[in-house]
């Protein structure tokens, strides 16, 4: 059975589930108690699983994730919760240096079933170090595995799959997508880590997105359809590993691509991408892979300029547009 | 290995803090000495004496309102009506600036209701070139230090004029002119920079000191404690502040100070003298900081003070505490009122009356309206008149790389 219930329920619901159905599952993080985390993404969990099973813990995302790569090396199978993503800094030596690592490192003796769940994107205002899209920095370690859902529907598969998943894994939770609602199943399930979905099938062009800008795409990729470009929308849902494969075949198919991401465009996820459909698909271009993201400095403030740092449905539209414009080979 | 594990053995079992079991003592403040109780150590006196002082509380101001005890700073009657006010004046800016929320006007706001006094106390005792090193709840050091109220609504309201151009968070004001370092919007990194700044005063032969300011649950970032390690070390100069407000959003203290009996203790292991001291007592605080100020202006070392006070307000305008929090706590909270407790005493003293004090509350309140009127008519984040898309891109780095240079145009051609 399936039923309308928001992104945040989506990634409660599957924490709930595994946490009933494996008694390895605890959660820890600040104020993911009585609270329910600030993003209300733990909300009810302590009150069904007890103070030991859902951890509030003091203010240290070091210990946090330490506690975590501790527990997980140990038969746990625990998810820790950094509030925003940009703190991950703060744990980064855990994270990259230890979790990604220890399987690799133990002689392969070692498993970290780890998940790191983290709020991440802007568009709330939140300023430079509370809004930023950090996913290229983790996607670059060998060892970790990196989701970014962009529905609740994909929340929910994609959280189950990450706190089954016997190597760590970060799902960034996309704080503008909290509320956005969308059809669930009750019951558990999974999308495997690593399958792209193809949103949207078109003939003309490409667009691969993430988070809430595959959202934005689609729209955009809606309205273009009346002026007769037929968009075809990715969302890769796993950026770690990516699955080429989908984008390659698709691009093949289209001759043309469009990268879409929030973070910034040097050296943002956007550029593997980009390799990626030369390397695999240089033949099938009509034009160059262009990249709609990010300019090269920090997330501002104020909305009134935040709306020029994000990418727009209006940007997005003019390099769908002037990809298509440019005449094929 | 001598023995084997034996079936009997006790399963291991983790210690929750009690209010996670929504166990809060009504009244949760610990060792809690009477006025004037407390002597005053030499400002070098060895650490393993004023070591006790971590587990009793340093006051000056009675039920009555006296000043009483060692630590009664010897300040004029003027000083302390000029504390009154700014810690009044802090007060109202608040509330103004949450009706500036409530209106739209700003899309977030961080109030220091009931901890007035520890930031206006502080300030009063440093001089001109110290460096407070804050985090978002000292507002109460700028508007002491002067600062133009219509400069912090400026960024508050994130108009035209905000010094920060709409790049930080309204709160998170910075002046260098006004001895108040840029705030972090991620906890504690400002602990160990303020220990950085400190040590090159002295590296240059300076006589300036430094100020770090922390919360209470903030001490569990490692920040805090290899700042802790660094100032004992090289004996910095600095004062060494955390402001136990007894929330950090909806986590009791109780979790950042763990077994321990108190955070003032974080000091012993590191041969820091640490003092625990009733921030709500106006004369306590400038007392303390005093004495802190001038260990560290002598060389002998860093001072952690550890400040008992109520956070009585929301964390931020994000944050609703109905939900964590018991309402009977203001009301029980054994230290008082900042704002109350030195009126009292300046009544006490019959240098103060109902009839000055409603003068005063009605003079700064004019003093924030007028402040916020002339900072509304520049606009506010409703109107979004903060500068061009073109500023983004200045000061990413100290000049503009032609690449910056070349984005720029672009976001200009789009917009
Ligand atoms: C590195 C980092 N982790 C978490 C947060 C989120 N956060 C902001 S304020 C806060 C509570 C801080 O409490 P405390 O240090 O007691 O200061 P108070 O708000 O009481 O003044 C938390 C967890 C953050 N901003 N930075
Ligand atoms: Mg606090």
């Amino acid at each position: 059975m399936s039923r309308k219930i928001s992104y945040v329920q989506a990634f409660n619901e599957a924490v709930r589930q595994e946490m009933r159905a494996d008694e390895t599952v605890f959660c820890a993080g600040e104020d993911i108690g009585g609270f329910g985390g600030v993003f209300q993404t733990y909300a009810g969990l302590q009150e069904e699983f007890g103070e030991e099973r859902v951890v509030d813990t003091p203010i240290s995302e070091q210990a946090i994730i330490g506690l975590g790569v501790g527990a997980a090396a140990t038969g746990s199978r625990p998810i820790v919760d950094i509030m925003f993503m940009d703190f991950i800094c703060v744990a980064f030596d855990q994270i990259v240096n230890q979790a990604a690592k220890m399987k690799y490192m133990f002689g392969g003796s070692a498993t970290v079933p780890l998940t790191i769940t983290t709020g991440g994107g802007g568009g709330l205002s939140a300023a430079a170090q509370h809004s930023q899209s950090l996913e290229a920095l983790i996607c670059h370690i060998p060892g970790l595995k990196v989701v970014h859902p962009s529905n609740p529907y994909d929340m929910k598969g994609l959280m189950t799959a990450c706190i089954r998943e016997d190597n760590p894994t970060i799902m960034i939770k996309h704080k503008r997508l909290l509320g956005m609602q969308g059809e669930v199943p009750e019951e558990p399930y999974m999308i495997p880590l690593g399958t792209a979905a193809t949103l949207r099938e078109g003939a003309d062009v490409t667009v691969v997105a993430w988070g809430r800008m595959v959202n934005e795409a689609f729209d955009v990729a809606e309205k273009l359809a009346e002026d007769g470009i037929d968009v075809e929308v990715i969302d890769p849902r796993t950026l770690q590993p990516l699955d080429s494969e989908t984008i390659v075949e698709s691009v093949r198919k289209t001759n043309r691509a469009v990268i879409v991401h929030e973070a910034v465009r040097f050296a943002g996820l956007g550029a593997e991408v980009a390799a990626q459909i030369q390397e695999e698909a240089f033949d099938y271009l009509d034009a160059p892979v262009a990249r709609v993201a990010a300019p090269f400095s920090p997330v501002p403030f104020t909305p009134a300029l935040e709306q020029h740092y994000q990418p727009s449905a209006a940007r997005i539209e003019q390099a769908i547009r002037d990809i298509v414009a440019r005449p094929g080979a | 290995m001598t023995t084997d594990r034996d079936d009997t053995d006790q399963p291991l079992r983790l210690r929750i803090p009690e209010p996670a079991r929504g166990q809060h003592a009504p009244d949760r403040v610990r060792y809690i000495s009477a006025a004037g109780e407390m002597q005053k150590p030499a400002l070098d006196e060895k650490v393993e004496r004023v070591a006790l002082m971590r587990k009793q509380l340093v006051r000056v101001l009675d039920d009555e309102g006296r000043a009483v005890g060692d630590w009664a700073p010897d300040i004029s009657v003027d000083e302390k009506r000029r504390g009154l006010r700014n810690m009044m004046l802090v007060r109202s800016y608040d509330a103004r600036l949450l009706r500036a929320h409530r209106q739209g006007k700003t899309s977030f706001y961080m109030q220091s209701l009931g901890e007035e006094a520890i930031a206006c106390g502080q300030q009063q005792a440093l001089l001109p070139g110290d460096m407070h090193f804050p985090t978002y709840r000292q507002q109460g050091l700028l508007i002491s230090a002067d600062y133009p109220l219509v400069t912090m609504m400026n960024q508050v309201l994130s108009n035209e004029h905000d010094p920060l151009h709409g790049r930080q968070l309204p709160v998170m004001y910075s002046s260098k002119a006004h001895g108040f370092f840029t705030i972090s919007g991620n906890l504690a990194t400002q602990y160990i920079q303020a220990v950085g700044w400190a040590m090159a005063s002295a590296l240059r032969g300076g006589t300036e000191i430094a100020a770090a300011w922390i919360g209470e649950g903030a001490t569990a970032e490692s920040d805090f404690h290899a700042a802790l390690v660094f100032a004992s070390t090289y004996q910095a100069p600095v004062i060494l502040n955390i402001v136990n407000n007894h929330w950090a959003i909806s986590t009791p203290e109780d979790f950042a100070r763990g077994a321990s009996a108190t955070f003032a203790d974080r000091g012993y292991g590191f041969s820091i003298p640490a003092i625990r001291v009733d921030g709500n007592d106006y004369l306590a605080v400038y007392a303390a900081s005093q004495w802190a100020a001038e260990r560290a202006r002598k060389n002998l070392g860093p001072t952690l003070i550890e400040w008992i006070t109520l956070r009585v307000g929301a964390h931020s305008t994000s944050d609703d505490p109905s939900v964590y929090r018991p309402p009977e706590e203001t009301e029980q909270f054994p230290l008082g009122d900042p704002i109350q407790r030195l009126r009292q005493h300046l009544e006490f003293l019959d240098e103060w009356d109902e009839e000055r004090h409603v003068a005063l509350q009605a003079e700064v309140d004019t003093q924030v309206n007028e402040a916020f009127a002339e900072a509304d008519s520049h606009g506010s984040v409703k109107t979004g008149d903060v500068g061009s898309a073109r500023t983004m891109f200045d000061d990413v780095f100290a000049e503009l790389p032609r690449h910056l240079r070349e984005q720029r145009d672009r976001v200009e051609e789009l917009s």
